[in-house]
C-alpha cells in the first residue's frame, strides 16, 4: 500500500467571511476525499466543520464542491486526481454558509413543503395499493434521490440568481412533482389539484432552461432532465399550449 | 468565527451573495470546462454560416437525380425543374428569393426549439450557464418564462412539421436510385450519402423529446396502452442518443447539400456503383 502527501485548499470561515487555507495531508491508497477531511480533522484542524454520515453515497450529507464541481466527498476517489494536484474543497456555493464546509440547506426543506404530498385514491386503504410495475417504474427512478442537493446547488437558476429562489423550486422538487404526476395511483387531479399547473405557476418550471447540470452532478445517475423535467415541461405544454390536448380533455377523450 | 479575511466586494446575488461562502472566484473548476461550450459554439456557428450561404445561394441545388435537402420540397415557381422530383409550386411566381427560405423555416424551427439544441446554445452562445458550477455573466435570469423564450413551448408543432419534411426527404432518397438520365435501378456514391442522411434525419426526428411524450410519455397507465408503451420504450432508447443524433444529422444534411453543390457546379461527377 502506498502513501503520499497531497496538497489541499479548504475553505474555512462563516457568514462573516473566510478564506481558502492550505493543508498538506497524507493520503493512502483507496481513500476518498472525505477520508482526507477526517484525517485533517484528526491531525491538524480539529475544529473543521463538515457534515457527513454514511460514507457510502447513500445519505447525501457530505455534499461539497471539489475543484469547483459539486460532489459527494465520500464518493470522490483520491485516485481520480493527479498526486501533484492541489485539490480545492469549498462548501456548496448556492446556499448560505454556516461554517467551513457546512451550509444551510433549509431552502430545500421549504421547497419540499411546498409540493403537495401524494393524494391517496379514494376507497383504497393504505396497504391495499396495487400497481403494475410498468406503471410505476418511471416514478421509481426518481425515488433513488438521496437528497444530497447537488442538483439544487449546481442549478444556475438559483446558484447565480439568489432573487429566483422564491419562485423556483429547483430540479429536485420539480422532479418530485413529476414523480407524483406520473404516479399511477396519485389522485391529485380528482381532488382538484393540478400538478402540471402548479409546476409551471408555483414551482417555476419555466425557469429551467434544460442545460442538464442537475443530471451531470447527480450521484445516483438519475436522468433528471430527460426523464423528469422535460416530460414535465411537455405535460405543461399539453395543459396550456396544446389546443388539441386541451379540447380532448374537455370532451373526455384523453385521460391517459 | 471569522478568519480575519474581509468579504470581497462583489455584486450582490449569485455565488457572491453576502450569505454564501466568501470566495472571490466565479468558479474553481480546474478542468477544461470551456472546451465543450466552445466546441459546440464553433460547430453550430460553422453550420449557420454554411447553411446561410447555401440557403441564399439559390443555385447548385439540383444535379440529377440528387436534390439538396436544403431545397426540398421546392415550393416556388423559380425552382429548377426536377423530373419526378419535389417540385411543388405552392407560392407561385411572386416569390423571388431563394426557395430554400420557404422550407428551411420548419427544420430550423424544429432544431431551434429542440431540447438538446437549447442546452447547446444556451451554454455555447449565451453562457447561461457556460458550464456547470461556472457562474453566468448575466445580472438577471427569467429562463423560459416570458417572451421570446416562452415560444420554446412550440417545439411539438415544429415536430409535427418536421415529420412530413422527413417524409419528402425519404422520397428524394428513393429518387436517388435513378441515374442522371432518370433510369431506375442505379446507385451512386450520392445514394449512399442520402441513405445515411435520411436514416439519421428520421432517427433524430423520432428521438425528439416531444415525440417521446406524444407517443406515450403523457400516459399515466402504460399497462392500459401496451402499443404506446412499446413505442415509448423504443423512442426512449433512441432519445438517450438524441444529442449524438442531433449532431450526426446536422453534419449529414450539410454533407448531402455540399455533395449536390459539388455535382451541380461540375467539380466532379457522381461515382456510379451500378
Amino acid at each position: 500500500m502506498s502513501t503520499y502527501d497531497a496538497s489541499f485548499r479548504i475553505w474555512r470561515g462563516d457568514a462573516e467571511g473566510g478564506a481558502l487555507g492550505d493543508f498538506t495531508v497524507e493520503v493512502h491508497d483507496g481513500e476518498v476525499v472525505l477520508d482526507i477531511v477526517h484525517r485533517l480533522q484528526a491531525t491538524q484542524a480539529p475544529d473543521l466543520a463538515v457534515r457527513w454520515n454514511c460514507k457510502a453515497g447513500k445519505c447525501g450529507s457530505c455534499s461539497a464542491e471539489v475543484n469547483g464541481r459539486p460532489r459527494l466527498m465520500c464518493m470522490t476517489r483520491m485516485s481520480t486526481f493527479e498526486r501533484t494536484e492541489t485539490i480545492t474543497i469549498t462548501p456548496l456555493r448556492a446556499f448560505p454558509v454556516v461554517r467551513d464546509l457546512v451550509t444551510d440547506v433549509s431552502f430545500n426543506y421549504r421547497k419540499a413543503r411546498e409540493v403537495p404530498a401524494f393524494v391517496p385514491p379514494e376507497g383504497v386503504a393504505p396497504g391495499a395499493y396495487r400497481m403494475q410495475q410498468i406503471d410505476v417504474e418511471r416514478s421509481q427512478e426518481f425515488r433513488r434521490c438521496i437528497e444530497c442537493f447537488l442538483c439544487q446547488d449546481t442549478c444556475h437558476v438559483v446558484r447565480d440568481h439568489e432573487e429566483n429562489k422564491p419562485a423556483f423550486a429547483g430540479p429536485r422538487f420539480l422532479m418530485r412533482v413529476a414523480e407524483l404526476d406520473m404516479h399511477p395511483l396519485d389522485a391529485a387531479s380528482e381532488a382538484g389539484l393540478d400538478r402540471k399547473r402548479a409546476a409551471q405557476e408555483e414551482h417555476g418550471l419555466g425557469y429551467c432552461n434544460i442545460t442538464k447540470c442537475c443530471t451531470e452532478v447527480c450521484p445516483e445517475g438519475i436522468r433528471i432532465t430527460d426523464n423528469a423535467l422535460i416530460p414535465l415541461k411537455e405535460r405543461a405544454v399539453d395543459r396550456k399550449y396544446d389546443p388539441l390536448v386541451w379540447l380532448g380533455s374537455r370532451i373526455g377523450r384523453r385521460k391517459g | 468565527m471569522a478568519t480575519g479575511t474581509e468579504r470581497p466586494q462583489q455584486r450582490p446575488g449569485g455565488v457572491h451573495d453576502a450569505s454564501r461562502a466568501a470566495i472571490t472566484a466565479r468558479h474553481l473548476r480546474t478542468d477544461r470546462w470551456w472546451l465543450a461550450p466552445a466546441g459546440t459554439a464553433a460547430g453550430l456557428l460553422a453550420f449557420i454560416v454554411y447553411s446561410t450561404w447555401r440557403a441564399f445561394a439559390n443555385a447548385g441545388y439540383y444535379a440529377a437525380p440528387y436534390v439538396s435537402p436544403f431545397y426540398s420540397p421546392c415550393l416556388a415557381e423559380n425552382c429548377v425543374e426536377m423530373r419526378g422530383g419535389p417540385n411543388w409550386d405552392l407560392f407561385g411566381s411572386w416569390w423571388g428569393l431563394s426557395p430554400a427560405l420557404l422550407i428551411l423555416v420548419f427544420p430550423l424551427g424544429f432544431r431551434l426549439t429542440c431540447y438538446y439544441y437549447r442546452k447547446a446554445y444556451y451554454r455555447g452562445f449565451w453562457a447561461s450557464p457556460p458550464a456547470c458550477a461556472v457562474a453566468e455573466p448575466h445580472a438577471k435570469y427569467t429562463g423560459e418564462t416570458r417572451f421570446p423564450l416562452i415560444l420554446q413551448n412550440a417545439h411539438r408543432y415544429f415536430f409535427y412539421a418536421a415529420v412530413p419534411v422527413a417524409g419528402i426527404l425519404t422520397y428524394d432518397t428513393v429518387l436517388t436510385f435513378r441515374d442522371e438520365h432518370y433510369a431506375w435501378g442505379h446507385m451512386g456514391l450520392g445514394t449512399l450519402l442520402f441513405l445515411v442522411n435520411i436514416t439519421l434525419i428520421w432517427a433524430y426526428t423520432l428521438s425528439c423529446h416531444s415525440c417521446r411524450h406524444i407517443m406515450g410519455g403523457r400516459l399515466r397507465h402504460f399497462s392500459e396502452h401496451p402499443v404506446r408503451y412499446r413505442l415509448w420504450g423504443w423512442i426512449s432508447r433512441l432519445n438517450s442518443r438524441h444529442m449524438q443524433l442531433a449532431w450526426a444529422s446536422l453534419i449529414s444534411v450539410a454533407l448531402c447539400d455540399f455533395y449536390v453543390y459539388l455535382l451541380a457546379s461540375g467539380a466532379f461527377t457522381d461515382p456510379r456503383i451500378f
